[in-house]
């Protein structure tokens, strides 16, 4: 019977580069960036790692196919490399990678790396691509903001709400990042905004306007993962161990079965149940202390806290605006400006928000630094509402 | 006694759009001086996303409307702007339709007169083969900026079925045809435009020559008296209709109106679309003749039964859907005339796998899904495995039509960020009345258009445009019930 992975992985080294429009750094660039940060944290040296993994999205843009580009990147002695790609749950899936090789005893150091470099297309906004030859045929053009707004007029249906209600409610998500970011000189977006602008912003898909979407940022983060035991002889006592690392992809019930109405993530109420689990967590909402959930649009934040069930159906607007996820709420949300002002560098994100946790569980977040957390979680919805990826991890301190 | 030979429904179809011709005087007067000055009324104007195919479709399927189609064994495409020049468009209205594999589909063209040709010849097959024929007109003639024609033109369609047997709308009397290689205007093959010749040359020497003779012919061959003749319908500028009347010895008042205020002249569709107008209001027994022009006439006579021409959208319905616009420069955009810049998104590369394309285009053109026969559930695209999470089962599915479903909006958007060549693109999930759920895109909705719920029915529309290989591709798109 399997057991999971609960405490059989710690995190010992972890870096992430300045996320923003780095017109000056590369693909590989950004990777060394993180890398050297990480190696020097772990205090292990780079030929110790007996294998790697690659998170990297858009792979026509930031590097080409294969475990190449980070091989070469780092000139690693001819490590293994795995490239992995899952949409914007990729970063995570490269975690879950090393992790699960840890876990399983085929290696005792292993490397997740998560790297995109999208300001190289030309113009804002996301790559256009293919669909794939079938969907080209059917599938509607989208947006990834134009795909994430359809939450907006269906969460405002399913449970009653004006939108101008709903509107309030991811303005103070936006404000709340942005205040966030002030304080993370990695940040890509470190600007103050007030509630105003965020709902007068002029309009980029109904009802998401320009402060209701996250930056599209170069950058790369990376997590040294070994065993707890092997940890202790790098002389590691207070460790991050990972608690849970769950997946839950799409099967097409969302687009193609009367059973979705539109109004919430499938995939997220699915990943959660899984790594709640695997993490033995009852009660999110009061067992975990701080989260980094995939903010890729205001809207959807505010449905995950439902989803990942912080606030109860149909709540998330009330416990949005009384600040309940605010840095000095009950759970606080983003403390690094999440994907909304820190960045979204696709295959980079998962690792960030790692990064994040882990930064505030050893308590080096400096100014943002919250008060003794034990016990965090990250969330990636890769995809749009109706077909996606979705990813769980908690994240513990374990105390020796 | 032979069967009767006849009409037995008819289906019209206008884009929604109508400019205003005040509209086009008002941008183009510094150019025209006064002649913009008797710009009255709206003409019918493609969005981005038709072309004289997907009108085509439309309109057919307003005539087909309740009735069985698999009885029809012929199908003639008529116009002058087909999409494709070398491929069957009938084929792909055909398949759109969902027509039996057994057919002859046929495209018909060269001369604005190819939509009265075509009926003629179906009158001839019906008469000849089992079946029914299917005989649809449809025409996107392009003008030249600031030109009469730019004026003068509409886009539209219209769909005849044609029968024998009890049950038609009208029966023919006789007709007759004759050939002239008259030059009023003509377009080159590899021309967008047309070149138009002097109007009073055209009425003296054209049309009041011509189209009297064709009709004295017509009704020789029916053995009936111009007298007789209750409603009459003429291919062409109604101001030269009165003469022709005149010398025709039919009386005026039979006339039926050119639609030039409330569509403008849809070029091969025209005729037929006058003569729906007519079926609508006919009584039984009412004589009803039909002339065309172009390169010759076609002359054709007819007797309305007093039946109801079809439950479909008829020519008053069409004209009932438009919604008046005077974005002049945006029908210039859908016209293709100009080119507006829609920024480095639309660079991406639209190429078609023709190899999927083919594999699917049963299910895509025709808008053809799944339905699990285990558990019921209809699904869209057909896949192997249901989409139901509590069936799931392998190799269930059969083939369920879905173009005919409506369905209501789930969720939906205005995206001002997407390529679209009519912002805002709007998006969303379906849940069609058949039962399957459709991420879909939405045709002629402006922003404010949809709510939650929003009552929808599908039309047929270009999906994608490859402008490096010169393709486009059609799929189905929701548009929303307008009561």
């Amino acid at each position: 019977m399997a057991t999971g992975i609960r405490d059989k992985v710690a995190i010992v080294g972890m870096g992430c580069s300045r996320f923003g429009e780095r017109w000056d750094s590369g693909a590989d660039d950004l990777m060394v960036e993180a890398f050297k940060e990480a190696v020097a944290d772990a205090g292990v040296e780079r030929d110790r790692i007996d294998a790697a993994w690659l998170g990297v999205f858009y792979q026509e843009q930031s590097t080409s196919k294969s475990g190449l580009p980070l091989a070469m990147a780092l000139r690693l002695p001819n490590t293994p490399v795995t490239r992995v790609e899952n949409l914007c749950a990729t970063g995570t899936e490269a975690l879950r990678g090393a992790a699960y090789a840890v876990a399983a005893g085929a290696v005792d150091i292993a490397l997740a790396m998560g790297v995109e470099k999208l300001k190289d297309t030309g113009f804002s906004g996301l790559p256009e691509r293919t669909r794939g030859t079938f969907d080209d045929l059917w599938h509607p053009g989208f947006t990834p903001p134009g795909a994430f707004a359809q939450l907006g007029a269906a969460y405002a249906a399913r449970h009653g709400f004006a939108m101008d209600v709903v509107k309030r409610a991811m303005a103070h998500i936006s404000w709340k990042s942005h205040e966030n970011a002030a304080s993370n000189p990695r940040a890509h977006l470190r600007n103050r905004i007030t509630i105003e602008q965020a709902l007068t912003a002029p309009m980029i898909s109904y009802p998401l306007g320009t402060y209701d979407c996250c930056g599209v940022s170069d950058g790369a983060a990376c997590a040294i993962v070994t065993t707890p035991e092997i940890a202790a002889t790098l002389g590691k006592r207070d460790m991050v161990t990972i608690k849970a690392l769950a997946l839950a992809p799409s099967n097409g019930v969302e687009m193609g079965h009367a059973s979705w109405d539109g109004s919430y993530t499938l995939t997220s109420r699915l990943a959660a149940q899984r790594a709640y689990c695997e993490a033995g967590i009852t009660d999110p909402a009061a067992q975990i202390d701080l989260m980094e959930v995939h903010d890729c649009f205001s809207i959807t934040e505010l449905v995950l806290m439902e989803d990942l069930g912080f606030s109860a159906p149909g709540r998330a607007v009330h416990d949005v605006l009384d600040g309940r996820y605010d840095r000095d709420g009950a759970v606080p949300c983003q403390t690094d400006g999440g994907l909304k002002c820190f960045g979204h560098p696709v295959g980079a994100s998962g690792l960030r928000m790692v990064y994040e946790i882990y930064t505030q569980l050893l308590g080096r977040a400096g100014e943002r630094q919250l008060q003794a957390p034990t016990l965090g979680l990250t969330h990636n919805l890769g995809g749009i509402p109706n077909r996606n990826v979705a990813s769980v991890s908690v994240l513990g301190l374990r105390k020796l | 006694m032979t069967a009767r030979t006849g009409i037995r429904s008819f289906g019209a179809y206008l884009p929604r759009l109508r400019l205003e011709r005040t509209a086009i005087a008002a941008a183009t007067g510094w150019a025209t001086g006064t002649r913009g000055n008797k710009a009255r009324g709206v003409r019918s104007c493609c969005n981005w996303d038709e072309d004289s195919l997907t009108m085509a479709v439309e309109a057919s399927r307003a005539c087909l409307v309740g009735s069985d189609r698999s009885g029809v064994t012929w199908l003639a495409f008529a116009s002058t702007t087909h999409p494709f020049a070398d491929r069957s468009n009938a084929g792909v209205v055909a398949t759109a339709l969902s027509l039996p594999e057994a057919l002859r589909a046929a495209d018909v063209s060269g001369t604005l007169r190819a939509g009265t040709g075509a009926l003629l010849q179906a009158f001839v097959q019906v008469r000849t083969t089992a079946g029914d024929a299917l005989v649809v007109a449809a025409e996107r003639r392009i003008a030249k900026p600031a030109s009469e024609q730019e004026m003068s033109f509409g886009h539209g369609a219209a769909a005849i079925r044609v029968g024998t047997g009890d049950d038609i709308v009208a029966e023919l009397l006789g007709s007759a045809s004759l050939q002239d290689d008259f030059v009023d205007h003509y377009r080159a093959s590899d021309s967008t435009f047309d070149y138009a010749l002097e109007e009073r040359w055209v009425r003296d020497e054209g049309y009041l020559k011509i189209v009297p003779r064709a009709i004295a012919a017509a009704l020789a061959d029916a053995g009936v008296a111009a007298s007789a003749v209750k409603h009459l319908v003429i291919q062409g500028p109604g101001r030269f209709a009165a003469a022709i009347a005149k010398a025709a010895g039919i009386a005026a008042d039979s006339l039926q109106d050119d639609l030039h205020l409330v569509c403008g002249d849809t070029g091969t569709a025209h005729p037929l679309l006058m003569l729906g107008a007519v079926l609508e209001r006919a009584a039984a027994g009412d004589v009803i003749l039909l002339a065309s022009f172009g390169q010759g006439s076609d002359a054709i006579v007819l007797r309305a039964t007093g039946r109801t021409p079809s439950s479909g959208r008829g020519l008053q319905g069409a004209l009932a859907e438009g919604a008046p616009d005077r974005e002049y420069l945006r029908f210039l955009s859908n016209c293709g005339v100009v080119d507006i810049d829609w920024g480095m998104r639309a660079e991406r590369d639209n190429r078609t796998a023709h190899t999927v394309a083919w594999r699917k285009h049963r299910d895509v053109t025709g808008f053809i899904g799944g339905k699990c026969s285990q558990c019921g559930t209809v699904q869209f695209p057909k896949s192997r495995a249901c989409v139901n999470p509590e069936c799931r089962a392998f190799d269930t599915q059969v083939e369920h039509p879905l173009a005919e479903s409506g369905g209501r909006v789930k969720t939906f958007t205005e995206d001002w960020l997407a390529v679209t060549r009519s912002p805002p693109h709007v998006y969303g999930n379906v849940a069609l009345d058949a039962g399957a759920n459709l991420f879909a895109e939405f045709a002629d909705t402006p922003p404010g258009a949809l709510a939650i719920g929003t009552p929808v029915r599908f039309v047929f529309r270009i999906k994608d445009v490859d402008r490096v290989r010169d393709f486009h591709r059609y799929f189905w798109k929701a548009a929303p019930v307008r009561t």
